[in-house]
Protein backbone atom coordinates (compact mmCIF):
# COMPACT_ATOMS: atom_id res chain seq x y z
CA UNK A 1 0.00 0.00 0.00
CA UNK A 2 1.43 3.30 -0.96
CA UNK A 3 2.39 6.21 1.53
CA UNK A 4 -0.44 8.16 0.27
CA UNK A 5 -3.03 6.16 0.75
CA UNK A 6 -2.34 4.85 3.96
CA UNK A 7 -2.71 8.49 4.72
CA UNK A 8 -5.76 8.56 3.06
CA UNK A 9 -7.28 5.27 5.41
CA UNK A 10 -5.63 7.99 8.33
CA UNK A 11 -8.00 10.66 7.49
CA UNK A 12 -11.05 8.26 7.19
CA UNK A 13 -10.37 6.96 10.42
CA UNK A 14 -9.65 10.36 12.34
CA UNK A 15 -13.18 11.49 10.39
CA UNK A 16 -14.70 8.28 11.44
CA UNK A 17 -13.48 9.14 15.40
CA UNK A 18 -15.33 12.43 14.96
CA UNK A 19 -18.93 11.33 13.72
CA UNK A 20 -18.41 8.36 16.08
CA UNK A 21 -17.97 10.74 19.21
CA UNK A 22 -21.05 12.89 17.99
CA UNK A 23 -23.13 10.03 17.28
CA UNK A 24 -22.78 9.43 21.80
CA UNK A 25 -24.51 12.84 21.98
CA UNK A 26 -27.91 10.46 21.85
CA UNK A 27 -28.47 7.49 23.71
CA UNK A 28 -30.22 6.53 20.18
CA UNK A 29 -27.59 7.00 18.13
CA UNK A 30 -24.87 6.26 20.79
CA UNK A 31 -24.39 2.25 19.68
CA UNK A 32 -23.83 3.33 16.14
CA UNK A 33 -21.51 6.09 17.22
CA UNK A 34 -19.33 3.22 19.14
CA UNK A 35 -19.90 0.88 16.36
CA UNK A 36 -18.17 3.70 13.83
CA UNK A 37 -15.37 4.39 16.51
CA UNK A 38 -13.93 0.83 16.49
CA UNK A 39 -14.44 0.30 12.52
CA UNK A 40 -12.07 3.51 12.47
CA UNK A 41 -9.67 1.54 14.75
CA UNK A 42 -10.02 -1.37 12.19
CA UNK A 43 -9.21 0.99 9.32
CA UNK A 44 -6.33 2.21 10.69
CA UNK A 45 -4.86 -0.70 12.39
CA UNK A 46 -5.22 -2.79 9.06
CA UNK A 47 -3.80 0.52 6.76
CA UNK A 48 -0.47 0.27 9.20
CA UNK A 49 -0.14 -3.78 8.91
CA UNK A 50 0.15 -2.73 5.01
CA UNK A 51 2.52 -0.34 5.90
CA UNK A 52 5.80 -1.23 3.62
CA UNK A 53 8.08 -1.14 6.30
CA UNK A 54 6.23 -3.71 8.17
CA UNK A 55 8.20 -7.23 7.52
CA UNK A 56 6.82 -9.29 10.65
CA UNK A 57 3.63 -9.70 10.47
CA UNK A 58 3.32 -13.08 12.58
CA UNK A 59 4.66 -11.90 15.55
CA UNK A 60 2.44 -8.84 15.06
CA UNK A 61 -1.07 -10.72 14.96
CA UNK A 62 0.17 -13.07 17.84
CA UNK A 63 0.69 -9.98 19.93
CA UNK A 64 -3.19 -8.59 18.62
CA UNK A 65 -4.28 -12.06 19.27
CA UNK A 66 -3.40 -11.73 22.87
CA UNK A 67 -4.38 -8.42 23.74
CA UNK A 68 -8.05 -8.78 21.85
CA UNK A 69 -9.39 -11.67 23.71
CA UNK A 70 -7.97 -10.48 27.00
CA UNK A 71 -9.82 -6.98 26.31
CA UNK A 72 -12.43 -9.47 25.36
CA UNK A 73 -12.60 -11.41 28.30
CA UNK A 74 -12.37 -8.25 30.57
CA UNK A 75 -14.91 -6.42 28.82
CA UNK A 76 -17.79 -9.18 29.25
CA UNK A 77 -16.93 -10.76 32.90
CA UNK A 78 -16.76 -7.37 34.31
CA UNK A 79 -19.62 -6.12 36.52
CA UNK A 80 -21.41 -2.76 36.15
CA UNK A 81 -20.54 -1.84 39.62
CA UNK A 82 -16.77 -2.54 38.90
CA UNK A 83 -16.85 -0.45 35.67
CA UNK A 84 -14.63 2.44 37.18
CA UNK A 85 -11.98 0.08 37.97
CA UNK A 86 -12.13 -0.91 34.53
CA UNK A 87 -11.84 2.51 33.12
CA UNK A 88 -8.77 3.02 35.07
CA UNK A 89 -7.03 -0.49 34.38
CA UNK A 90 -7.82 0.48 30.15
CA UNK A 91 -6.59 3.72 30.95
CA UNK A 92 -3.65 1.94 32.31
CA UNK A 93 -3.08 0.44 29.49
CA UNK A 94 -3.06 2.62 27.16
CA UNK A 95 0.08 4.90 29.29
CA UNK A 96 1.78 2.02 29.49
CA UNK A 97 1.92 1.29 25.61
CA UNK A 98 2.63 5.33 24.66
CA UNK A 99 5.41 4.79 27.54
CA UNK A 100 6.83 1.21 25.71
CA UNK A 101 6.15 2.76 21.95
CA UNK A 102 8.35 5.65 22.21
CA UNK A 103 10.60 3.90 24.22
CA UNK A 104 10.55 1.07 21.21
CA UNK A 105 11.47 4.42 18.66
CA UNK A 106 14.61 5.13 20.90
CA UNK A 107 15.53 1.29 20.52
CA UNK A 108 14.64 1.41 16.80
CA UNK A 109 17.27 1.60 13.60
CA UNK A 110 15.21 5.00 12.29
CA UNK A 111 17.02 6.60 15.07
CA UNK A 112 20.42 5.59 15.55
CA UNK A 113 20.91 6.36 12.16
CA UNK A 114 19.24 10.01 12.74
CA UNK A 115 21.73 10.08 15.97
CA UNK A 116 24.88 8.85 13.68
CA UNK A 117 24.50 11.13 10.97
CA UNK A 118 23.87 13.87 13.35
CA UNK A 119 21.06 15.85 12.31
CA UNK A 120 18.98 17.92 14.59
CA UNK A 121 15.90 16.48 16.00
CA UNK A 122 15.01 18.33 19.11
CA UNK A 123 11.32 18.69 18.56
CA UNK A 124 11.16 14.79 18.25
CA UNK A 125 12.98 13.98 20.95
CA UNK A 126 10.94 16.54 22.93
CA UNK A 127 7.61 14.50 21.96
CA UNK A 128 9.27 11.35 23.13
CA UNK A 129 9.82 12.29 26.38
CA UNK A 130 6.61 14.01 26.60
CA UNK A 131 5.00 10.52 25.52
CA UNK A 132 6.90 8.43 28.26
CA UNK A 133 6.52 11.13 30.84
CA UNK A 134 2.90 11.21 30.35
CA UNK A 135 2.05 8.01 29.77
CA UNK A 136 4.18 6.52 32.83
CA UNK A 137 1.90 8.94 34.84
CA UNK A 138 -0.80 7.94 33.08
CA UNK A 139 -0.13 4.26 33.98
CA UNK A 140 0.93 4.18 37.76
CA UNK A 141 -1.74 6.81 38.70
CA UNK A 142 -4.32 4.61 36.75
CA UNK A 143 -2.88 1.24 38.41
CA UNK A 144 -3.46 3.24 41.89
CA UNK A 145 -7.04 4.33 40.90
CA UNK A 146 -7.41 0.59 40.14
CA UNK A 147 -6.40 -0.22 43.39
CA UNK A 148 -8.02 1.90 45.85
CA UNK A 149 -11.20 1.72 43.82
CA UNK A 150 -11.16 -2.26 44.02
CA UNK A 151 -10.41 -1.21 47.55
CA UNK A 152 -7.27 -3.43 47.32
CA UNK A 153 -5.86 -3.90 50.91
CA UNK A 154 -2.26 -2.88 50.66
CA UNK A 155 -3.34 0.35 49.28
CA UNK A 156 -4.15 2.91 52.06
CA UNK A 157 -4.69 6.98 51.81
CA UNK A 158 -1.09 8.04 52.04
CA UNK A 159 -0.38 11.29 52.74
CA UNK A 160 2.64 13.30 54.56
CA UNK A 161 4.20 16.34 55.07
CA UNK A 162 6.48 17.76 52.42
CA UNK A 163 4.22 15.80 49.89
CA UNK A 164 3.35 18.53 47.56
CA UNK A 165 7.30 18.84 48.06
CA UNK A 166 8.30 16.00 46.85
CA UNK A 167 5.41 15.74 43.72
CA UNK A 168 6.56 19.44 42.57
CA UNK A 169 10.63 17.66 43.07
CA UNK A 170 9.68 14.56 41.25
CA UNK A 171 7.85 16.70 38.14
CA UNK A 172 11.12 19.03 37.99
CA UNK A 173 13.33 15.68 38.37
CA UNK A 174 11.19 14.33 35.42
CA UNK A 175 11.42 17.27 33.07
CA UNK A 176 15.22 17.98 33.89
CA UNK A 177 15.86 14.32 32.97
CA UNK A 178 13.68 14.82 29.74
CA UNK A 179 15.99 17.52 28.95
CA UNK A 180 18.55 15.54 29.12
CA UNK A 181 17.48 12.81 26.90
CA UNK A 182 16.98 16.17 24.45
CA UNK A 183 20.77 17.48 24.57
CA UNK A 184 22.04 13.98 24.75
CA UNK A 185 20.66 11.70 22.42
CA UNK A 186 23.61 9.23 22.02
CA UNK A 187 22.54 8.20 25.73
CA UNK A 188 18.85 9.21 24.95
CA UNK A 189 18.05 5.41 26.31
CA UNK A 190 19.57 5.68 29.45
CA UNK A 191 17.78 9.29 30.30
CA UNK A 192 14.53 7.79 28.93
CA UNK A 193 14.08 4.87 31.35
CA UNK A 194 15.50 6.96 34.41
CA UNK A 195 12.57 9.87 33.37
CA UNK A 196 10.26 7.19 32.97
CA UNK A 197 10.86 5.37 36.11
CA UNK A 198 10.87 8.82 38.28
CA UNK A 199 7.63 9.92 36.36
CA UNK A 200 6.09 6.60 37.56
CA UNK A 201 6.49 7.34 41.13
CA UNK A 202 5.04 10.59 40.58
CA UNK A 203 1.65 9.03 39.10
CA UNK A 204 2.07 7.01 42.08
CA UNK A 205 2.20 9.89 44.50
CA UNK A 206 -0.38 12.23 42.74
CA UNK A 207 -3.27 9.52 43.24
CA UNK A 208 -2.19 7.82 46.05
CA UNK A 209 -3.67 11.15 48.74
CA UNK A 210 -6.87 10.96 46.75
CA UNK A 211 -9.76 9.70 48.81
CA UNK A 212 -13.30 7.73 47.21
CA UNK A 213 -15.28 10.61 46.92
CA UNK A 214 -12.73 13.01 44.69
CA UNK A 215 -12.33 9.51 42.16
CA UNK A 216 -14.78 10.75 39.47
CA UNK A 217 -12.05 13.66 38.76
CA UNK A 218 -8.98 11.72 38.86
CA UNK A 219 -10.83 9.22 36.62
CA UNK A 220 -11.65 11.52 33.90
CA UNK A 221 -8.31 13.51 34.37
CA UNK A 222 -6.21 10.84 33.93
CA UNK A 223 -8.42 9.41 30.80
CA UNK A 224 -7.30 13.37 29.36
CA UNK A 225 -3.71 12.15 30.05
CA UNK A 226 -4.09 8.60 28.00
CA UNK A 227 -5.22 11.13 25.10
CA UNK A 228 -2.50 13.54 25.49
CA UNK A 229 -0.13 10.53 25.71
CA UNK A 230 -1.32 8.76 22.67
CA UNK A 231 -1.06 12.53 20.91
CA UNK A 232 2.69 13.16 21.72
CA UNK A 233 3.15 9.80 20.51
CA UNK A 234 2.17 10.74 17.25
CA UNK A 235 4.36 14.10 17.09
CA UNK A 236 7.44 10.82 17.78
CA UNK A 237 6.12 9.53 14.62
CA UNK A 238 5.34 12.52 12.56
CA UNK A 239 1.40 10.71 12.29
CA UNK A 240 -1.74 12.96 12.23
CA UNK A 241 -4.23 10.34 13.21
CA UNK A 242 -2.49 9.38 16.42
CA UNK A 243 -2.57 13.37 17.15
CA UNK A 244 -6.27 14.26 16.29
CA UNK A 245 -7.37 10.90 18.36
CA UNK A 246 -5.13 11.63 21.01
CA UNK A 247 -6.31 15.56 21.07
CA UNK A 248 -10.37 14.16 20.66
CA UNK A 249 -9.67 11.77 24.12
CA UNK A 250 -7.70 14.93 25.78
CA UNK A 251 -10.42 17.09 25.40
CA UNK A 252 -13.23 14.73 26.62
CA UNK A 253 -11.64 14.11 29.62
CA UNK A 254 -10.77 18.05 30.62
CA UNK A 255 -14.45 18.27 29.85
CA UNK A 256 -15.67 16.10 32.11
CA UNK A 257 -13.03 16.72 35.00
CA UNK A 258 -14.05 20.24 35.00
CA UNK A 259 -18.03 19.33 35.00
CA UNK A 260 -16.95 17.30 37.92
CA UNK A 261 -14.91 19.69 39.52
CA UNK A 262 -17.97 22.42 39.10
CA UNK A 263 -20.02 19.92 40.79
CA UNK A 264 -17.93 19.92 43.55
CA UNK A 265 -17.94 23.39 43.77
CA UNK A 266 -13.70 22.90 44.25
CA UNK A 267 -10.50 23.51 42.09
CA UNK A 268 -8.67 21.22 40.30
CA UNK A 269 -5.68 21.83 42.40
CA UNK A 270 -7.79 21.11 45.41
CA UNK A 271 -8.65 17.58 44.39
CA UNK A 272 -5.37 17.00 43.07
CA UNK A 273 -3.83 18.17 45.88
CA UNK A 274 -6.52 16.70 48.82
CA UNK A 275 -7.11 19.98 50.62
CA UNK A 276 -10.67 19.99 51.84
CA UNK A 277 -11.45 22.97 54.34
CA UNK A 278 -12.67 21.07 57.71
CA UNK A 279 -14.51 22.34 60.18
CA UNK A 280 -17.72 25.02 59.40
CA UNK A 281 -19.81 25.40 61.89
CA UNK A 282 -18.07 23.03 63.95
CA UNK A 283 -21.38 21.16 65.42
CA UNK A 284 -21.41 18.01 66.65
CA UNK A 285 -23.22 15.03 65.77
CA UNK A 286 -25.14 14.72 68.79
CA UNK A 287 -25.86 18.61 68.48
CA UNK A 288 -27.26 18.08 64.76
CA UNK A 289 -29.11 14.41 65.54
CA UNK A 290 -31.08 15.90 68.03
CA UNK A 291 -34.81 15.23 66.60
CA UNK A 292 -34.09 11.76 64.56
CA UNK A 293 -37.15 9.77 63.38
CA UNK A 294 -36.86 6.49 62.30
CA UNK A 295 -39.03 4.37 60.24
CA UNK A 296 -39.83 1.14 58.87
CA UNK A 297 -40.24 -0.17 55.47
CA UNK A 298 -44.51 -0.92 55.97
CA UNK A 299 -44.74 2.85 56.97
CA UNK A 300 -43.03 4.14 53.98
CA UNK A 301 -45.09 1.65 51.95
CA UNK A 302 -48.06 3.32 53.17
CA UNK A 303 -46.72 6.71 52.27
CA UNK A 304 -46.11 5.66 49.17
CA UNK A 305 -49.78 4.96 48.43
CA UNK A 306 -50.52 8.14 49.07
CA UNK A 307 -48.48 9.57 46.70
CA UNK A 308 -48.58 10.98 43.28
CA UNK A 309 -44.43 11.81 42.47
CA UNK A 310 -41.81 9.95 43.70
CA UNK A 311 -37.99 10.95 43.53
CA UNK A 312 -35.09 8.28 43.96
CA UNK A 313 -31.89 10.22 44.38
CA UNK A 314 -29.42 6.92 44.51
CA UNK A 315 -25.34 7.59 45.59
CA UNK A 316 -22.61 5.21 45.70
CA UNK A 317 -24.25 3.36 48.68
CA UNK A 318 -26.58 1.82 45.66
CA UNK A 319 -23.43 0.50 43.52
CA UNK A 320 -22.12 -0.86 47.23
CA UNK A 321 -24.97 -2.84 48.11
CA UNK A 322 -25.92 -3.77 44.60
CA UNK A 323 -29.30 -2.53 44.99
CA UNK A 324 -30.29 -1.43 41.46
CA UNK A 325 -32.31 -4.23 40.58
CA UNK A 326 -34.48 -3.77 43.98
CA UNK A 327 -35.05 -0.27 42.95
CA UNK A 328 -36.06 -1.53 39.58
CA UNK A 329 -38.89 -3.43 41.03
CA UNK A 330 -40.16 -1.25 43.01
CA UNK A 331 -39.97 1.47 40.29
CA UNK A 332 -42.07 -0.70 38.22
CA UNK A 333 -44.71 -1.58 41.07
CA UNK A 334 -45.05 2.26 41.42
CA UNK A 335 -45.24 2.72 37.69
CA UNK A 336 -48.16 -0.06 37.56
CA UNK A 337 -50.19 1.73 40.10
CA UNK A 338 -49.94 5.16 38.69
CA UNK A 339 -47.38 6.58 41.03
CA UNK A 340 -44.91 8.87 38.59
CA UNK A 341 -41.33 7.45 39.61
CA UNK A 342 -37.78 9.81 38.71
CA UNK A 343 -34.42 9.90 39.62
CA UNK A 344 -32.38 12.48 40.55
CA UNK A 345 -29.10 11.65 40.08
CA UNK A 346 -26.13 14.20 41.24
CA UNK A 347 -23.05 14.47 38.74
CA UNK A 348 -20.89 13.42 41.32
CA UNK A 349 -22.62 10.80 42.50
CA UNK A 350 -20.61 6.96 42.67
CA UNK A 351 -17.12 6.61 41.41
CA UNK A 352 -16.97 8.13 37.79
CA UNK A 353 -19.20 10.53 35.96
CA UNK A 354 -22.18 8.71 34.42
CA UNK A 355 -21.83 5.49 37.47
CA UNK A 356 -25.32 5.81 38.11
CA UNK A 357 -26.86 5.98 34.84
CA UNK A 358 -24.78 3.09 34.09
CA UNK A 359 -25.95 1.30 36.78
CA UNK A 360 -29.90 1.99 36.44
CA UNK A 361 -29.52 1.02 32.78
CA UNK A 362 -28.15 -2.09 33.57
CA UNK A 363 -31.57 -2.94 35.86
CA UNK A 364 -33.71 -2.15 32.63
CA UNK A 365 -34.47 1.69 34.26
CA UNK A 366 -36.26 4.08 31.25
CA UNK A 367 -33.42 6.64 30.64
CA UNK A 368 -35.90 9.17 30.12
CA UNK A 369 -36.45 8.94 33.83
CA UNK A 370 -32.70 9.52 34.81
CA UNK A 371 -32.84 13.12 35.10
CA UNK A 372 -30.18 16.11 36.21
CA UNK A 373 -29.52 17.77 39.33
CA UNK A 374 -31.30 20.87 37.62
CA UNK A 375 -34.14 19.33 36.39
CA UNK A 376 -35.18 17.65 39.68
CA UNK A 377 -34.60 20.83 41.71
CA UNK A 378 -36.65 22.98 39.93
CA UNK A 379 -39.93 20.20 40.20
CA UNK A 380 -39.16 19.38 44.03
CA UNK A 381 -42.20 21.42 45.21
CA UNK A 382 -44.00 18.86 43.40
CA UNK A 383 -42.69 15.36 44.67
CA UNK A 384 -44.41 13.33 47.69
CA UNK A 385 -41.88 11.34 48.86
CA UNK A 386 -37.71 11.54 48.02
CA UNK A 387 -36.10 8.30 48.45
CA UNK A 388 -32.41 8.89 49.18
CA UNK A 389 -30.61 5.69 48.92
CA UNK A 390 -26.95 5.72 49.76
CA UNK A 391 -26.44 9.28 48.86
CA UNK A 392 -24.81 11.73 51.69
CA UNK A 393 -22.91 14.65 50.96
CA UNK A 394 -24.98 15.46 47.28
CA UNK A 395 -28.19 16.15 49.52
CA UNK A 396 -26.42 18.32 52.51
CA UNK A 397 -28.23 21.13 53.15
CA UNK A 398 -25.50 22.93 54.81
CA UNK A 399 -23.98 23.23 51.70
CA UNK A 400 -26.43 26.08 50.83
CA UNK A 401 -26.58 27.53 54.25
CA UNK A 402 -23.35 27.32 56.06
CA UNK A 403 -20.49 29.39 54.15
CA UNK A 404 -18.02 27.78 56.22
CA UNK A 405 -18.58 23.97 55.92
CA UNK A 406 -16.41 22.19 53.32
CA UNK A 407 -18.58 22.26 50.96
CA UNK A 408 -19.93 25.36 51.25
CA UNK A 409 -21.61 26.44 47.30
CA UNK A 410 -21.71 22.59 46.56
CA UNK A 411 -24.71 22.34 44.17
CA UNK A 412 -26.69 19.60 45.97
CA UNK A 413 -30.20 17.92 44.75
CA UNK A 414 -32.90 20.21 47.35
CA UNK A 415 -34.36 17.31 48.98
CA UNK A 416 -35.24 18.64 51.67
CA UNK A 417 -37.33 20.85 49.87
CA UNK A 418 -39.93 17.74 49.21
CA UNK A 419 -42.62 17.07 51.02
CA UNK A 420 -41.29 13.88 53.01
CA UNK A 421 -37.67 12.97 52.75
CA UNK A 422 -37.15 8.66 53.58
CA UNK A 423 -33.41 8.44 53.68
CA UNK A 424 -32.22 4.98 53.42
CA UNK A 425 -28.68 4.61 55.21
CA UNK A 426 -26.95 2.01 57.29
CA UNK A 427 -26.37 4.62 59.96
CA UNK A 428 -26.20 7.96 60.38
CA UNK A 429 -22.16 7.73 59.86
CA UNK A 430 -20.98 10.99 57.22
CA UNK A 431 -20.61 11.29 53.80
CA UNK A 432 -17.09 11.97 52.24
CA UNK A 433 -16.70 15.47 53.99
CA UNK A 434 -16.78 14.00 57.26
CA UNK A 435 -19.72 16.39 58.04
CA UNK A 436 -23.25 15.49 60.02
CA UNK A 437 -26.09 16.30 57.85
CA UNK A 438 -28.75 17.96 59.08
CA UNK A 439 -31.19 16.82 56.57
CA UNK A 440 -31.21 13.68 58.48
CA UNK A 441 -33.09 15.66 61.51
CA UNK A 442 -35.41 17.73 59.17
CA UNK A 443 -38.62 17.44 60.66
CA UNK A 444 -40.07 16.37 57.00
CA UNK A 445 -36.85 13.35 56.95
CA UNK A 446 -37.36 9.51 58.01
CA UNK A 447 -34.58 6.94 58.43
CA UNK A 448 -34.65 4.03 57.30
CA UNK A 449 -31.45 2.21 58.33
CA UNK A 450 -30.36 -1.05 56.77
CA UNK A 451 -28.73 -2.19 53.76
CA UNK A 452 -29.64 -0.72 50.52
CA UNK A 453 -30.79 -3.76 48.62
CA UNK A 454 -33.27 -5.19 51.61
CA UNK A 455 -34.57 -2.01 52.89
CA UNK A 456 -36.06 -1.58 49.37
CA UNK A 457 -36.97 -5.16 49.19
CA UNK A 458 -38.76 -4.88 52.01
CA UNK A 459 -40.70 -1.74 50.96
CA UNK A 460 -41.69 -3.41 47.62
CA UNK A 461 -42.78 -6.34 49.38
CA UNK A 462 -44.98 -3.87 51.81
CA UNK A 463 -46.08 -2.29 49.14
CA UNK A 464 -47.31 -5.17 47.07
CA UNK A 465 -49.27 -6.62 49.71
CA UNK A 466 -50.75 -3.19 50.85
CA UNK B 1 -32.53 25.55 20.45
CA UNK B 2 -30.47 28.62 19.93
CA UNK B 3 -27.76 27.58 22.03
CA UNK B 4 -27.58 24.30 20.57
CA UNK B 5 -27.50 25.86 16.65
CA UNK B 6 -24.24 28.57 17.93
CA UNK B 7 -22.70 25.41 18.52
CA UNK B 8 -23.31 23.70 15.26
CA UNK B 9 -21.31 26.87 13.61
CA UNK B 10 -18.96 27.07 15.87
CA UNK B 11 -17.92 23.12 14.93
CA UNK B 12 -18.37 24.16 11.39
CA UNK B 13 -16.17 26.93 11.69
CA UNK B 14 -13.36 24.81 13.44
CA UNK B 15 -13.86 22.19 10.29
CA UNK B 16 -13.30 24.63 7.83
CA UNK B 17 -10.46 26.32 9.87
CA UNK B 18 -9.02 22.73 9.89
CA UNK B 19 -9.38 22.31 5.94
CA UNK B 20 -7.48 25.65 5.57
CA UNK B 21 -5.07 24.40 7.58
CA UNK B 22 -4.63 21.36 5.56
CA UNK B 23 -4.40 23.40 2.44
CA UNK B 24 -1.90 26.19 3.52
CA UNK B 25 0.14 23.15 4.56
CA UNK B 26 2.69 23.70 1.79
CA UNK B 27 5.55 25.84 3.34
CA UNK B 28 5.36 25.09 6.93
CA UNK B 29 7.38 23.37 8.58
CA UNK B 30 6.50 19.86 10.13
CA UNK B 31 6.05 20.47 13.81
CA UNK B 32 4.30 23.56 13.37
CA UNK B 33 1.63 21.34 10.95
CA UNK B 34 1.21 18.98 13.71
CA UNK B 35 0.71 21.50 16.32
CA UNK B 36 -2.39 23.03 14.40
CA UNK B 37 -3.93 19.83 13.87
CA UNK B 38 -3.40 18.85 17.20
CA UNK B 39 -4.75 22.32 18.39
CA UNK B 40 -7.52 22.30 16.23
CA UNK B 41 -8.67 18.87 17.60
CA UNK B 42 -8.64 19.92 20.87
CA UNK B 43 -11.03 22.71 19.81
CA UNK B 44 -13.43 20.45 18.06
CA UNK B 45 -13.33 17.73 20.75
CA UNK B 46 -14.29 20.08 23.28
CA UNK B 47 -17.32 21.09 20.78
CA UNK B 48 -18.57 17.77 20.71
CA UNK B 49 -18.02 16.38 24.26
CA UNK B 50 -19.36 19.62 26.03
CA UNK B 51 -22.88 18.29 24.05
CA UNK B 52 -22.78 14.85 25.65
CA UNK B 53 -25.50 14.18 28.12
CA UNK B 54 -24.23 12.89 31.69
CA UNK B 55 -26.44 10.28 31.35
CA UNK B 56 -23.91 9.13 28.51
CA UNK B 57 -20.64 10.10 30.31
CA UNK B 58 -19.68 6.29 31.56
CA UNK B 59 -19.93 5.03 28.37
CA UNK B 60 -18.18 8.12 26.46
CA UNK B 61 -15.20 7.66 28.65
CA UNK B 62 -14.59 4.29 28.22
CA UNK B 63 -15.28 4.43 24.52
CA UNK B 64 -12.91 7.85 24.22
CA UNK B 65 -10.67 5.61 26.54
CA UNK B 66 -10.39 2.99 23.43
CA UNK B 67 -9.54 5.66 20.71
CA UNK B 68 -6.50 6.83 22.84
CA UNK B 69 -5.69 3.32 22.41
CA UNK B 70 -5.00 4.86 18.98
CA UNK B 71 -1.39 4.34 20.16
CA UNK B 72 -2.25 1.00 18.75
CA UNK B 73 -1.13 2.33 15.40
CA UNK B 74 1.74 3.35 16.34
CA UNK B 75 2.93 -0.02 18.59
CA UNK B 76 2.45 -2.04 15.16
CA UNK B 77 4.91 0.75 13.49
CA UNK B 78 7.35 -0.38 16.10
CA UNK B 79 6.92 -4.04 16.20
CA UNK B 80 6.60 -5.12 12.45
CA UNK B 81 9.61 -2.98 11.13
CA UNK B 82 12.60 -4.32 11.09
CA UNK B 83 14.58 -2.50 14.53
CA UNK B 84 16.33 -5.89 16.59
CA UNK B 85 15.01 -7.57 19.26
CA UNK B 86 15.16 -4.78 22.47
CA UNK B 87 12.89 -2.55 20.10
CA UNK B 88 10.67 -5.78 19.21
CA UNK B 89 10.08 -6.77 22.85
CA UNK B 90 8.71 -3.69 23.65
CA UNK B 91 7.02 -2.71 20.67
CA UNK B 92 5.22 -6.29 21.14
CA UNK B 93 4.34 -5.54 24.83
CA UNK B 94 3.01 -2.40 23.64
CA UNK B 95 0.66 -4.18 21.05
CA UNK B 96 -0.92 -6.26 23.62
CA UNK B 97 -1.39 -3.23 26.01
CA UNK B 98 -2.80 -1.27 23.27
CA UNK B 99 -5.22 -4.03 21.95
CA UNK B 100 -6.64 -4.61 25.19
CA UNK B 101 -7.21 -1.08 25.63
CA UNK B 102 -9.20 -1.11 22.09
CA UNK B 103 -11.16 -4.36 22.11
CA UNK B 104 -11.58 -3.91 25.90
CA UNK B 105 -13.07 -0.34 25.68
CA UNK B 106 -15.21 -0.34 22.52
CA UNK B 107 -16.59 -3.68 23.61
CA UNK B 108 -17.36 -2.93 27.04
CA UNK B 109 -18.79 0.31 25.68
CA UNK B 110 -20.94 -1.42 23.54
CA UNK B 111 -22.24 -3.79 26.25
CA UNK B 112 -22.98 -0.69 28.44
CA UNK B 113 -24.81 1.65 25.43
CA UNK B 114 -26.85 -1.73 24.33
CA UNK B 115 -28.34 -1.30 27.76
CA UNK B 116 -29.99 2.23 27.76
CA UNK B 117 -33.49 1.74 26.97
CA UNK B 118 -36.49 3.58 26.42
CA UNK B 119 -40.50 3.06 26.28
CA UNK B 120 -40.61 5.84 23.64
Amino acid sequence: MSPDLIDLSYLLAASLFIIGLKGLTKPRTAVRGNLLGALAMLIAVVATMLDQNIVSVTGLLIAIGIGSIAGTILALKIEMTAMPQLVALFNGLGGGASVLVAGAFLAGREFSERVTSGAGFADVLTATAASGLIGAVTLSGSLVAFAKLQELKFVKDVSFPGQKLVNLLLTVGAIGLGWMLVTQPEHAQLWYWVMAGVALGLGVLLVISIGGADMPVVIALLNSYSGLAASATGFVLNNNLLIIAGALVGASGLVLTRIMCNAMNRSLGAVLFGTMKSGGSSLSDDEVYTSVKSTSADEVAMMLEVSQTVLIVPGYGMAVAQAQHAVRDLTNLLLNRDVDVQFGIHPVAGRMPGHMNVLLAEADIDYDRLKEMDEVNSMMDQVDVAIVLGANDVVNPLARTDPDSPIAGMPIIDVDKARTVIVVKRSLSPGFAGIANPLFAADNALMLFGDGKQAISEITKAFDDA
Amino acid sequence: MLFSTLAMQEVDGVVKALAGAVQQSGGAAPLILLLTVFALAVFLGVEIITKIPPTLHTPLMSGSNAISGITLVGAVLATGADNGTWAGILGFSAVVFATMNVVGGFVVTNRMLAMFKTKK
